[in-house]
């Protein structure tokens, strides 16, 4: 029945782990030839690799794990897809419901360990709403902010058979998030970027989980506007790269000119953007002067953090649809002549070419791997997800995302682990796409048993790993903070990673130096396989810009300039 | 800074907040909840209040519909305004939440809690506490020759008064249910 509900949701792929308490499902997923199942090497990995699965796909990613410690090697991965706010329906099995309680063998409490981390969870202990509960699931999942659910199943539940309910006819029950916005808050949304003197549109991920007519509208209403843009490290690709009125990522290692226009601006509309604490900084500095929109289809979002003078509950689609419908019908008006003003300014502010990295000797700077794997890649199909640290920085920095769902990477949870798994998830969906887990090594080695399911399934996931043989970000931060005391940060014994990849019967490319870059790269994108690239760069390269914790977005540090002392003890304990 | 001097509340038409977020005025409020009367929602409610930080000055939950499957959950919370503006939008976005009314704002409403106190004492000071417990309108629900278990019901203040001028009449144990409240009117 379970088996026959997921085919009813369109459900073509799901990545699992079998075990006792979820023997019944994995047998009628045996008898079938409609659903595929990716087996991995750990659940974190599953779910990893759903999540790499559902961002790129805009579809819900399926994992099925087993009970006990099949269900709590996933949490992680749930607390991941809650914060990113990714469409997940987890279904794990449980001793059978006779047996609840009396610490069975692999009994785990799921639901309540689940229950903080799930947009809703459910146990269900009769067989006949089982069918009724899957497809309950599905809609909450991926209905208004999406988000992680889980379905608790016993083993006598999955043995019984029971009346099968078919998608259509189930009732979703009462949840239903709003779309459409406020139609008045939507004028006075329009007649603020009317009148705007230093406008910015500042967007993130609810553009892209909005789906692709939202980035279309978003595009479309940027160029009649001709306002800056930037984003959160979400939100990358919804607006391109390469339009003219990008300014970069925005917030703690944003780009100089979108952290300033930020600060200075006189409206700030944000759309689908949940106020950070890595976007805001100090929050009593953040952009003093501007009057800020903010749609979002979680009322929750909004005055969260930021106070909103504007605020829209709703999709961001629905929304900017009927926005840029009102705009254009009032003529399109904008202030082109304080905007032009504006721009100049801006321009004075991206002279100070804040990406800009020293050139290396020999020595491979890290900033300068990326931005070589950027200009091979061009114009590429190409997928990429990142690990957490340092190198992730670097990824959203100097690689260039000219459409939505092209990148995967951890930004709420900041999960090192995330990539390896997440990169085979997204070349499951996609086989033909060059899929690149820009990664450091020591998150890298936190998955790194997945390599086997790539290798098995014959995802051609290329492992760009930046090894510094650090961990990189940590290190940063205890030199910028705790007087140069590099407690527990460095990578010994790491393992050889060509070795390593021959060892799991792939590809391995080590390169450390700089003139054999290009072709090193060039080799591992030929290679059809999966590849393991040891990138050796420059051991203590920091991630610049960045703004200090506790600090305001015009108090950025730009590079290798004395940094002692620039965070105070009220910043330090800010993380 | 100076209390505020716009009425207490957000607007109806959406999460604008007509108040100053920089006021720390700490404010009460009862919200009532209707959730799906299932496995584990009370342990959802809570769950949302610890794992944020808010306050629970007193809960009451019981299934009010048996048909429709649905309890009511009645909490007293305190915090800044932002807080309890933030408070109804992370209960209201809640899946087994089916309405959330914060009854301090959208008007008048009736507020009632039922409280057990027992006092021990002898001589002039029982018939004190009995004299007390008539004008408070409280029963007496036990005695014996020392004590007393006065029942009452009545908005949480007087339920404090009633408990503040029994302690030096010999209380010794209470026992609150918490608020239950429903808007005034039809």
């Amino acid at each position: 029945m379970v088996v026959e509900a997921l085919k009813d949701q369109g459900v073509e792929v799901v990545f699992g782990y079998p075990g006792g308490a979820v023997l019944p499902i994995y047998d009628e997923i045996f008898q079938q030839n409609d659903i595929r199942h990716i087996l991995v090497r750990h659940e974190q990995g599953a779910i990893h690799a759903a999540e790499g699965y559902a961002r790129s796909t805009g579809k819900p990613g399926v994992v099925l794990v087993t009970s006990g410690p099949g269900a709590t090697n996933v949490v992680t991965g749930i607390v991941d897809a809650l914060m990113d706010s990714i469409p997940i329906v987890v279904l794990s099995g449980q001793v059978p419901t006779f047996m609840i309680g009396s610490d069975a063998f692999q009994e785990g409490d799921t639901v309540g360990i689940t229950r903080p981390c799930t947009k809703m969870n459910w146990l269900v202990k009769e067989t006949d709403k089982l069918a009724e509960t899957i497809h309950q699931a599905f809609h909450v999942a991926t209905a208004g902010r999406p988000g992680p659910v889980l379905v608790d199943i016993p083993k006598d539940v999955q043995f019984a058979t029971g009346a099968y309910v078919e998608k259509p006819t189930v009732q979703t029950g009462h949840y239903a998030p709003r779309v459409a916005g406020d139609a008045e808050m939507i004028e006075r949304m329009v007649e603020l970027i009317e009148t705007a003197e230093k406008p910015v549109f500042y967007t993130g991920g609810g553009v892209i989980n909005s789906g692709p007519a939202a980035s279309q509208l978003l595009r479309e209403w940027v160029e009649a506007t001709g306002f800056p843009i930037t984003s959160t490290l979400m939100g990358l690709g919804a607006y391109p790269a390469s339009g003219k009125s990008w300014l970069g990522m925005l917030g703690m290692h944003g780009t100089y000119q979108a952290n300033w226009a930020m600060h200075d601006c006189d409206v700030m509309i944000n759309i689908g953007a949940r106020f950070d604490d890595r976007i805001t900084g100090r929050i009593n500095a953040f952009s003093p002067g501007s009057t800020r929109i903010h749609v979002d289809i979680d009322p929750s979002s909004v005055n969260k953090v930021i106070r909103a003078d504007v605020p829209i509950i709703g999709d961001v689609a629905h929304v900017l649809e009927a926005a840029l419908d009102l705009w254009k019908a009032r003529g399109r008006k904008v202030n082109r002549e304080a905007v032009g003003r504006w721009w100049a300014q801006i321009e004075e502010w991206k002279s100070v070419d804040c990406l800009a990295y020293k050139p290396g000797s020999s020595v491979i700077r890290p900033q300068h791997a990326v931005a070589r794997l950027e200009a091979l890649t061009k114009g590429m199909d190409r997928y990429i997800t990142t690990e957490v640290g340092q190198h992730q920085m670097w990824a959203a920095q100097y690689l260039g995302f000219e459409e939505p769902n092209r990148w995967m990477t951890s930004g709420g949870l900041g999960t090192m682990g995330y990539g390896l798994p997440a990169s085979i998830g997204v070349q499951i969906a996609h086989p033909d796409a060059l899929v690149i887990n820009v990664a450091g090594e020591a998150s890298w080695l936190m998955n790194m048993q997945e390599m086997g399911t790539a290798v098995q399934y014959r995802a051609p996931v290329k492992q760009f790993i930046l090894n510094n043989e650090r961990l990189g970000m940590v290190r940063q931060w205890q030199e910028l903070l705790h007087g140069e005391r590099y407690s527990h940060s460095w990578s010994e014994a790491l393992p050889d990673f060509v070795k390593l990849a021959e060892a799991f019967g792939c590809k391995g490319i080590r390169c450390d130096n700089e003139a054999d870059l290009d072709d090193a790269i060039r080799e591992m994108l030929a290679y059809d396989g999966p590849v393991i690239f040891d990138c050796i760069v420059e051991k203590h390269e920091n991630c610049f810009p960045m703004i200090p914790s506790g600090n305001a977005h015009n108090d950025m540090i730009l590079g290798e300039v004395d940094t002692q002392g620039v965070i105070g003890a009220s910043g330090a304990v800010l993380v | 800074m100076s209390p505020l001097q716009i009425k207490k509340g957000s607007s109806k038409h959406s999460a604008y907040d007509l108040r100053d977020p920089n006021a720390e005025v700490i404010e009460t409020h009862t919200l009532t909840v209707i959730v799906d009367n299932e496995s584990g929602v009370l342990a959802r409610v809570i769950g949302l209040f610890s794992a944020r930080g808010y306050n629970i000055d007193s809960l009451t939950v019981a299934e009010v519909d048996h048909l429709g499957h649905r309890s009511r959950i009645t909490v007293v919370t305190s915090g800044t305004p932002q807080v309890i503006v933030q408070i109804k939008a992370q209960l209201e976005r809640m899946v087994i939440v089916h309405e959330v009314h914060d009854l301090t704002v959208e008007g008048p409403s009736v507020q009632r809690e039922l409280a057990l106190f027992k006092v021990r004492g002898q001589g002039e000071h029982r018939i004190e506490a009995l004299r007390l417990a008539e004008i408070f309108r409280a029963n007496v629900v036990d005695s014996t020759l020392e004590s007393f278990v006065f029942e009452m019901t009545g908005t949480p203040e007087k339920v404090d008064a009633f408990a503040e001028l029994m302690r030096p009449l010999g209380l010794v144990e209470v026992a609150r249910t918490g608020v239950a409240a429903l808007a005034r009117g039809a």
